[in-house]
């Protein structure tokens, strides 16, 4: 699977399915990473959700004279290509901006790994199809040392099986909420569902007379 | 069964749920504004879907806007852009716009209360993670990102699974000078930046009930900062009466039937929260931050932490990091700090009594040389009133600007930014490496603190000049 596989889709259109992705991973050896600095405030004044990936931690990514900066590992040649990014504790805390998901998609990736995801960051990935998995903290930081070791390692996430196995054979489980486990699967979105309640929502109005 | 608040207010607005899904859940008010509805508006049209309750909508204008005076035709392009897409998406889905051009326009988390629009037990959501505000009021009140504001636009549901609960006792007196800002920034000191994560926080105590509604909302506004989806203050006679004759709110036989209705909201004696912490306020200092997320908070009386004494090696890279940045020394005061900018609103500390505290202090003196501070208004109406009492002179003659309302340095999205390396003493909510600029180095205080900050130059101790 290549990643632009994870290029966000139509905004109206059914999000991508999410099923068994294999690639490289980046390594992001950072805590509480928030979504200011996954995208900038300023990437933010565009009413659709194209092209994001050009703010991706736009502020991590450059010196202020605007060149590269060569210690950030998403500009490192050896990572490039990478469709999962893994990354501290806590991540995507803060704004509950919706860029932060579509930036990282846009950017070419299809899945983040972390100990513990901030709750409106993690409920955005999903409903983009961007993956978001939880593993132990040491889990996390064994899969860091091994990318930085070895860059081309293939990671597999299997999200039937919910695991991530690797090629050496060892697998982590992670744990997913069975509903978005089913809807990344078949790519089906809430609006869907929601709007096939509408007999209990009309009749919910109704006795609560709004 | 005892029932917390939030299990009341959540089981009653649950449409529908099936067996291992998300509940439905019915929202009583969305609030939308330009920046994270365009794409959720987009949505409607690609399938064709209609507003469900635009009379349960309501629109404003804050993120991106110029707080200067500025004719539209001299905005940014995509600031005017995105203020023109907000006009044309709430004119053909009928959704009443509180504009710029209007009297009542302000930031979404200051309107809502001031209008009415926010009422105890009610579900609230809006496009922005400092929607938690509105829970002072004894409602739940969550952000949501642009797919669910599309959801909510389209059903007036979301899906949501049912978070755990967390309650806060704060204990104790608080002194002069110490405020709703300092007693939050304590708490999220105390329990982390992670450690309300899923959950929804409720504040509680002698203390918390003997503060204003705008002190309430200060609270519950920054409950994100400390990861809670949610923060909430149990209804009370302030509450009542801060809401009273608001435009939105009920009038007559009806609003006696609300109050009566709100009473009933308080948690239950015997009722068990899935988490419990207890902060006691006796002896607070007013609070500063000095790293890059509210957590890493200090009393003014205290000295930065150093990276050695950090518990594990993980704080320590995080404290180093935030230090690098901040261009602070380990062990160093705060007490003395040198600033450059002083930002006074946002959100969280941008309501009349905020502007009243900051005048108090900035009364008589003057902004310090070389200082450049702002005064940003969370609404018009709360600007009117300031000038009805002559704060605005204050704040003027003293070297302050004074701007028009909107979200302003909070979130640099528009002109107002901290230039990279430079101080800002600030009264909004978010400390994060580049939150007010690409580079600006915030520091998190309260408004009588900024004020202060402002006169003397640097970081002082309120205390001292009240
Ligand atoms: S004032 Fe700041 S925190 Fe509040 S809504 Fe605006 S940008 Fe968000």
């Amino acid at each position: 699977m290549d990643g632009n596989e994870g290029r966000v889709t139509d905004m109206g259109g059914v999000m991508e399915p999410f099923t068994v992705h294999t690639g490289t991973a980046v390594p992001l050896r950072a805590e509480n990473v928030d979504t200011d600095q996954i995208i900038p405030a300023r990437y933010l004044t565009t009413v659709t959700r194209q092209g994001l990936g050009e703010g991706l931690f736009a502020d991590w990514r450059r010196n202020p004279d605007g060149s590269l900066r060569e210690d950030f590992p998403l500009n490192q040649p050896r990572y490039q290509g990478a469709t999962i990014l893994i990354a501290g504790s806590n991540f995507g805390s803060g704004s509950s901006r919706e860029h932060a998901p579509w930036a990282i998609l846009d950017a070419g990736f299809r899945a983040v790994i972390s100990s513990n995801f901030a709750d409106i960051f993690y409920n955005n990935s999903l409903k983009n199809g961007l993956l978001p998995v939880v593993l132990e903290r040491e889990q996390v930081e064994h899969l860091m040392d091994m990318v930085e070791e070895v860059p081309t390692l293939q990671i597999t996430i299997d999200l039937e099986k919910q695991e991530v196995v690797l090629p050496d054979g060892q697998r982590f489980h992670f744990d997913i909420d069975e509903y978005r486990k089913r809807c990344l699967l078949q790519g089906l979105d809430d609006l869907g569902y929601l709007l096939s309640k509408e007999e209990a929502i009309a009749a919910y109005e109704q006795a609560h007379g709004l | 069964m005892p029932k917390t608040m939030f299990e009341k207010i959540w089981d009653a607005h649950v449409v529908t749920q099936e067996e291992g899904a998300p509940a439905v859940l019915y929202i009583d008010a969305h609030l939308i504004h330009e920046v994270t509805s365009p794409q959720a508006f987009t949505v409607l049209r690609e399938r064709g879907l209609k507003v469900r309750r635009p009379d349960r909508t309501f629109a404003t204008m804050d993120h991106a806007i110029p707080t200067r005076d500025l004719d539209i035709s001299q905005w940014p392009p995509d600031a005017a852009k995105q203020v023109e897409t907000l006009r044309r998406n709430c004119a053909e889905f009928g959704i009443p716009l509180y504009d710029i051009k209007g009297e009542q326009q302000g930031i979404v988390h200051v309107i809502g209360p001031e209008l009415g629009i926010t009422q105890p037990g009610m579900t609230i959501v809006c496009g922005d993670s400092h929607t938690s505000t509105h829970g002072a009021f004894g409602a739940l009140a969550f952000g949501i990102g642009t797919s669910e504001v599309s959801h909510v636009l389209a059903t007036q549901c979301l899906l949501q699974r049912k978070p755990r609960t967390y309650a806060i006792n704060v204990e104790g007196r608080l002194g002069p000078g110490v405020t709703a800002k300092d007693i939050i920034l304590a708490i999220i000191r105390q329990i982390g930046v992670g450690g309300g994560v899923g959950h929804v926080i409720e504040y509680r105590g002698p203390v918390i009930r003997s503060l204003s509604m705008e002190a309430r909302m200060t609270i519950c506004n920054m409950s994100i900062e400390a990861g809670a989806r949610a923060g909430m203050i149990a209804p009370d006679e302030t509450t009542f009466a801060y809401l009273k004759g608001r435009p939105f709110a009920p009038k007559g036989a009806d609003w006696d039937r609300a109050v009566s209705r709100w009473r009933q909201l308080v948690t239950d004696e015997g009722a068990v929260f899935d988490k419990e912490t207890t902060i006691n306020v006796d002896g607070l200092a007013p609070m500063v931050t000095y790293g890059t997320n509210p957590g890493m908070a200090i009393t003014v009386e205290e000295r930065i932490p150093r990276p050695k004494d950090a518990a594990t090696p993980d704080e320590r890279r995080m404290l180093e990091r935030a230090l690098e940045y901040m261009g602070l020394k380990p062990g160093q005061p705060i007490e003395g700090q040198p600033i450059d900018y002083v930002f006074i609103g946002s959100c969280t500390n941008s309501r009349l009594e905020d502007l009243r505290m900051a005048a108090s202090v900035v009364k008589g003196r003057k902004v310090a040389p070389g200082v450049t501070a702002l005064v940003v208004p969370g609404s018009k109406q709360i600007k009117r009133q300031a000038e009805e009492e002559g704060l605005d002179r204050i704040f003027i003659e003293a070297g302050f600007q004074w701007r028009n309302p909107g979200c302003s340095m909070c979130l640099a999205m528009n002109e107002d930014k901290v230039p990279a390396g430079k101080y800002c003493a600030s009264t909004s909510n978010r400390n994060f490496e580049g939150r007010q600029g690409k580079g600006a180095r915030t520091l998190l205080m309260s408004p009588l603190m900024a004020a202060a900050a402002a006169v003397s130059g640097r970081v002082v101790d309120v205390r001292e000049m009240l």
